[in-house]
């Protein structure tokens, strides 16, 4: 196996979830008492994955697939548990560890809303102190591949949701990563758009063998992408292996789409 | 700290896309400045006393107030700052190999800075050549201005560092309406924002130089006018500073609370 770079080990992390009954007497109670639900959103989940793999990583909502993300990325503080990646502890060497990683989160934005995306990749430039050269490398390569020169002088705003995801992939990877963190990168984009950003995740890491972990609901995305499934489910590890193995396990059941066999994993682990 | 000069940067060019705001807001400004001077006026004239700062120095006083209003007012506020917390984008925040408390400070002192430059500069020009009474006074002598512009940064410091500690405190109640009301108004009275703090009575006084909001608002304006002399413009800065360091100090300590129990909601 390839060298290492990332390795989890027992990571746990719950968060209290405040709760109550429908209702204005309800609402009236809570005002006094509150109830707490203690949501285990991860438990013991442990797996090291080696540098130049694409691994694709799924669950049902609310498995806690972005909480995961999150710990990786440093932005979460995880209850127990270690986590090492590139040497680092994420959450205790933030500031240092964070220029070796890019992240897109799906659901938000880290651009610029009322100015040209340009702008915002130049601010990028300058926090991530990239030197000029690299930079304007980077940034040809990029809008070439995912094909962003039409609209880069355009406010962001102005753009559409598969333009703007485009465009946040690209601000994610300016500083040349080692490290992709991919959340939903595909979320609600149309089929030029998502086969542009399968096609653009391919070739970074082939070419400049940038590690990348994404997190999807697309199994269209995984089957093109990944050679390596982790799935949660309820906080727990449930499956780590590839995707031939997964479809070993259920027979060579061709017609079975990978959606379905899915499913029949959900099914199976009572999630 | 190019990184912080380019969040100034973008600051500015994002601010400089309102133009219409700028020209609303240099007439409003205008407006409310001659409202409250007229109001001295009509004060000034019935009152018997000898009062502790003369119509001159009131007048002044009300023209900084409106041209330097992006300086020192609480209320002025970042939603984007607000939003990145209540809506989980502080994500990407995290994510930067920067400082969060830095680049917010830089964020916000850029917004101050575009806004006033973008709205004084115009209303600095007019109401030096507005007829008396209404004519703003120039500073009694050189040193004096100088005096006036530096404890007037640091005061814009001051209030920037103030107003951190309303942006943090929404990482705890997720709505920034209590907060940015409450010391707001509070804050600006004073301040001495509604009224000049030598026109209050003396117990008021007393109260109110405890507190460190005089210092961005009352303490330079009076700077300017000469009312407070230069030895004590010059110990009232390293009071300044002082208040600085403490305000910086406890805010960067509250984020980095904050950050450490930071829960980002769903995605």
């Amino acid at each position: 196996m390839q060298d290492t770079i990332i390795q989890l080990e027992g990571i746990g992390k719950s968060f209290k979830v405040a709760k109550r009954s429908a209702g204005l007497v309800q609402a009236a109670k809570a005002l006094l008492v509150r109830d707490y639900n203690v949501v285990e959103a991860l438990k013991d989940i442990s797996f090291s994955i080696g540098k130049g793999e694409i691994v694709g990583y799924i669950g049902p909502n609310g498995a806690g697939k972005s909480t995961t993300i999150k710990v990786m990325s440093g932005i979460l503080v995880p209850d127990e548990g270690s986590c090492q990646i590139m040497g680092y502890t994420p959450w205790t060497d933030r500031v240092t560890y964070v220029k070796n990683i890019g992240v897109v989160f799906g659901q938000r934005s880290q651009l610029w809303w009322d100015v040209p995306v340009i702008d915002s990749y130049e601010l990028l430039k300058d926090i991530y102190k990239i030197p000029r050269q690299m930079y304007e490398d980077n940034l040809r390569m990029l809008s070439e591949t995912l094909d962003l020169a039409e609209f880069i002088r355009t406010p962001v705003r102005q753009l559409s949701l598969g333009q703007r995801m485009r465009c946040e992939i690209a601000a994610s990877l300016l500083h040349s990563p080692s490290l992709l963190f991919l959340d939903e990168p595909t979320i609600g984009l149309d089929a030029v758009s998502k086969l542009a950003v399968r096609q653009f995740i391919k070739t970074i890491n082939k070419e400049q063998g940038v590690t990348v972990i994404l997190t999807t609901h697309d199994m269209a995305d995984i089957e093109a992408l990944a050679d390596r499934i982790l799935m949660i489910g309820k906080g727990t590890l449930l499956y780590d292996g590839s995707l031939e193995q997964l479809r070993g396990r259920f027979g060579v059941q061709e017609k079975e789409s990978l959606d379905e066999m899915i499913v029949q994993l959900y099914k199976e682990h009572q999630i | 700290m190019r990184a912080y000069v380019s969040v100034w940067k973008l600051r500015f060019i994002n601010g400089m896309q309102y133009r219409a705001a700028a020209i609303a807001g240099a007439l409003t400004q205008l407006f409310f400045g001659f409202v409250f001077i007229m109001i001295y006026m009509a004060f000034y004239s019935h009152s018997s006393g000898q009062p502790p700062m003369s119509l001159k120095e009131v007048i002044t006083y009300v023209w900084l107030q409106q041209i330097f209003l992006s300086f020192i007012m609480l209320w002025f506020r970042d939603n984007e700052i607000f939003d990145l917390i209540t809506s989980g984008n502080i994500a990407y925040e995290l994510c930067r190999p920067i400082g969060v408390y830095p680049l917010w400070f830089a964020k916000l002192l850029a917004q101050r800075v575009t806004s006033a430059v973008l709205r004084s500069i115009p209303i600095l020009i007019v109401v030096f050549f507005l007829p008396e009474p209404y004519r703003m006074a120039w500073p009694p002598d050189l040193p004096t201005l100088f005096l006036f512009v530096a404890s007037l940064l640091l005061g814009l410091l001051v209030i920037v560092a103030v107003s951190m500690l309303i942006y943090i405190s929404v990482f705890w109640t997720l709505s920034p309406t209590g907060s940015t009301l409450m010391i707001s108004v509070a804050g600006e009275f004073f301040a001495g924002m509604i009224v000049p703090v030598p026109l209050m009575p003396d117990w008021l006084q007393k109260f109110t130089y405890a507190l460190p909001f005089r210092w961005t608002v009352d303490f330079p304006f009076r700077v300017y006018s000469g009312h407070i002399p230069q030895t004590e413009a010059l110990w009232g800065m390293i009071i300044q500073i002082c208040w600085l360091c403490l305000l910086i100090g406890f805010g960067y300590a509250s984020l980095r609370r904050a950050l450490r129990q930071v829960v980002i909601q769903g995605g």
